[in-house]
């Protein structure tokens, strides 16, 4: 199925010098296809553990406890305040340095966290400190008599916001919450300066062996355009099928 | 309370619970001195850590304070640098981007449309892919007839961090816009006033002043995406700490380092981010 397109491109090079290799070349097709699987499944997991943290910060940002709301506040501020590459360094070459190292089975010392790992936890907290936000307005948004009346009916603090509260919120700030999301995967790409094998290293590496800077480029942008298209996609139909008919528009 | 209609039973719970509970002290946190107490406190905090970590040293080294005082006008400079270059993309992304905005509403259907997918393609594309493709793909030198001009390296990144913002300016410019009822350009029309007149003198002056906020956000984005700029090979903040470290080859100045450069940024963002929230709610107060 692949032999014609392979051809088609070979074609291209050969003729117009427009030198798509990822479409003929084995090599450098694994090599892109894997930078592909990185970066997507980085965007699933920095996507996960983001709604896991505006999760917990939200619930904490609404707690009695005036410490948790301000170390709440504090995280957010920070995270939104400073530069998402210099928080990837300060993970990676900060604290890693400060955590300690196993021997792997060649007796050399490695992290215990490998860049990847910082990468996700890095972009992770980056986008979640965004979703804590996101969540609390859309908390402040649910009308009060809801949790006046769960709370009549004896629900605890953890049941409403689990029950009713979160639901509504939820289906609430869906938008900007796509929206973050969005700026995640597109964030990702920082990852490049650690060296993790994502789509942008993945192609640099491919365009410095194959010397065709200008083709990757436009494939990089459609791929990444392409890949941001989806999640909206999948985003809206989100929103659609969580709507509550009559209630929230 | 409004009085209540003769025969009705009396209310015995009303909601008199303020809806906001959590907001109040999460406000006044932000208008605290959260700044100072971040600023200090994070500092003291990674210096503690790292002096802890190296107080098993054994040959005498100069103190964690010491060694940063004397990088600190350096990458002070960096920073200043960073500074620079966000003016500078802001200006250049600004201008174009109030033409792609504009671009978007024309009445000419193909400039409305070749506006709006370059708005969409600019606005999803990675910043640091666009980076990186304007590095790469603009010359090093410009030939005008018989004028050479060179292309240096900052100047390339400039353009390359104008391009998101364009496209970002241009959307919050739609954005702002749209906001404003159509029936404001209906009577204006029936007022006789032209497209032009009503653009500039209706419609832009009461649009600005929503567009503000957004903008002044878009800046402090676009201020802490200049650190991109390191990534293809542009020395600032980002590269001169990574500089000073390898240059002092210890591993416990790492944490103090990348804190204070992380704390420079918050320094700078910081306010305008508060700026922001004040300008925001001020705006939604008006209208």
């Amino acid at each position: 199925m692949m032999e014609p397109i392979a051809r088609w491109f070979k074609w291209l090079s050969s003729t117009h010098g427009l030198n798509y290799s990822v479409f003929f070349d084995n090599y450098d097709q694994t090599l892109f296809l894997k930078g592909l699987q990185t970066t997507i499944f980085l965007s699933l997991a920095c996507i996960f553990l983001s709604i896991m943290v505006g999760l917990i910060g939200a619930w904490l940002q609404g707690s009695r406890l005036r410490a948790a709301r301000i170390g709440t506040a504090m995280f957010v501020q920070f995270f939104r305040n400073t530069p998402p590459l210099v928080q990837l360094a300060f993970f990676y070459y900060a604290v890693s340095s400060l955590l300690p190292t196993l021997t792997d089975q060649f007796g050399a010392q490695a992290p215990i966290i490998n860049n990847l790992g910082w990468a996700i936890i890095s972009f992770s907290l980056f986008a979640g400190a965004f979703n804590i936000e996101i969540f609390r307005s859309g908390i402040e948004a649910v009308p009060t008599a809801m949790t006046e009346a769960a709370e009549s009916l004896g629900y605890t603090r953890f049941q409403i916001y689990r029950i009713v509260v979160v639901p509504i919120a939820f289906r609430i700030c869906l938008p900007s919450l796509g929206n973050n999301l969005v700026n995640l995967v597109k964030t990702t790409t920082l990852a490049y300066a650690i060296g993790v094998p994502e789509l942008l290293y993945a192609s640099a590496q491919i365009w410095s062996e194959a010397m065709n800077v200008r083709e990757m480029m436009v494939l990089l942008l459609i791929t990444y355009v392409a890949l941001v298209a989806v999640l909206v996609g999948l985003m809206q139909r989100w929103e659609r099928s969580l709507r509550i008919p009559g209630y929230i528009a | 309370m409004k009085a209540l209609p003769p025969n009705s039973l009396p209310v015995l719970l009303t909601p008199t619970r303020p809806a906001l509970e959590p907001l109040p002290a999460f406000t006044t946190f932000v208008q605290s001195r959260a700044l100072a107490i971040i600023l200090v406190g994070g500092f003291i905090l990674s210096c503690g850590i790292s002096a802890a970590l190296s107080a098993g040293a054994t040959q005498p080294q100069p103190s964690i304070l010491d060694v940063l005082l004397k990088w600190a006008p350096l990458i002070g400079g960096g920073f200043l640098f960073n500074i620079a270059v966000s003016i500078a993309s802001m200006a250049i992304g600004t201008l174009s981007g109030v033409l792609l905005g504009l671009g978007q509403i024309s009445p000419s259907r193909p400039i409305a449309k070749i506006s709006w997918f370059l708005t969409q393609f600019f606005r999803n594309s990675p910043w640091l892919v666009l980076l990186f493709f304007v590095m790469f793909l603009l010359p090093f030198e410009l030939k005008l007839g018989s004028l050479t001009l060179p292309l240096p390296a900052w100047f390339k990144a400039i353009i390359g961090l104008a391009l998101p913002v364009m496209a970002n300016v241009a959307e919050i410019v739609r954005g702002g816009i749209k906001s404003i009822p159509f029936s404001q350009w209906e009577s204006a029309e029936s007022l006789a006033f032209s497209r032009r007149q009503i653009l500039w003198q209706i419609i832009l002056p009461q649009a600005f002043k929503r567009m503000i906020p957004p903008w002044m956000n878009l800046y402090a984005i676009l201020t802490m995406a200049t650190t991109l700029i390191s990534v293809v090979g542009i020395q600032d903040s980002m590269t001169l700490t990574k500089a000073a470290l390898v240059a002092e080859g210890r591993l416990d100045l790492y944490l103090p380092f990348y804190t204070m450069l992380l704390l420079m940024f918050f320094a700078y963002c910081y306010p305008i981010a508060r700026l922001t929230q004040s300008l925001e709610r001020r705006v939604a107060v008006k209208f």
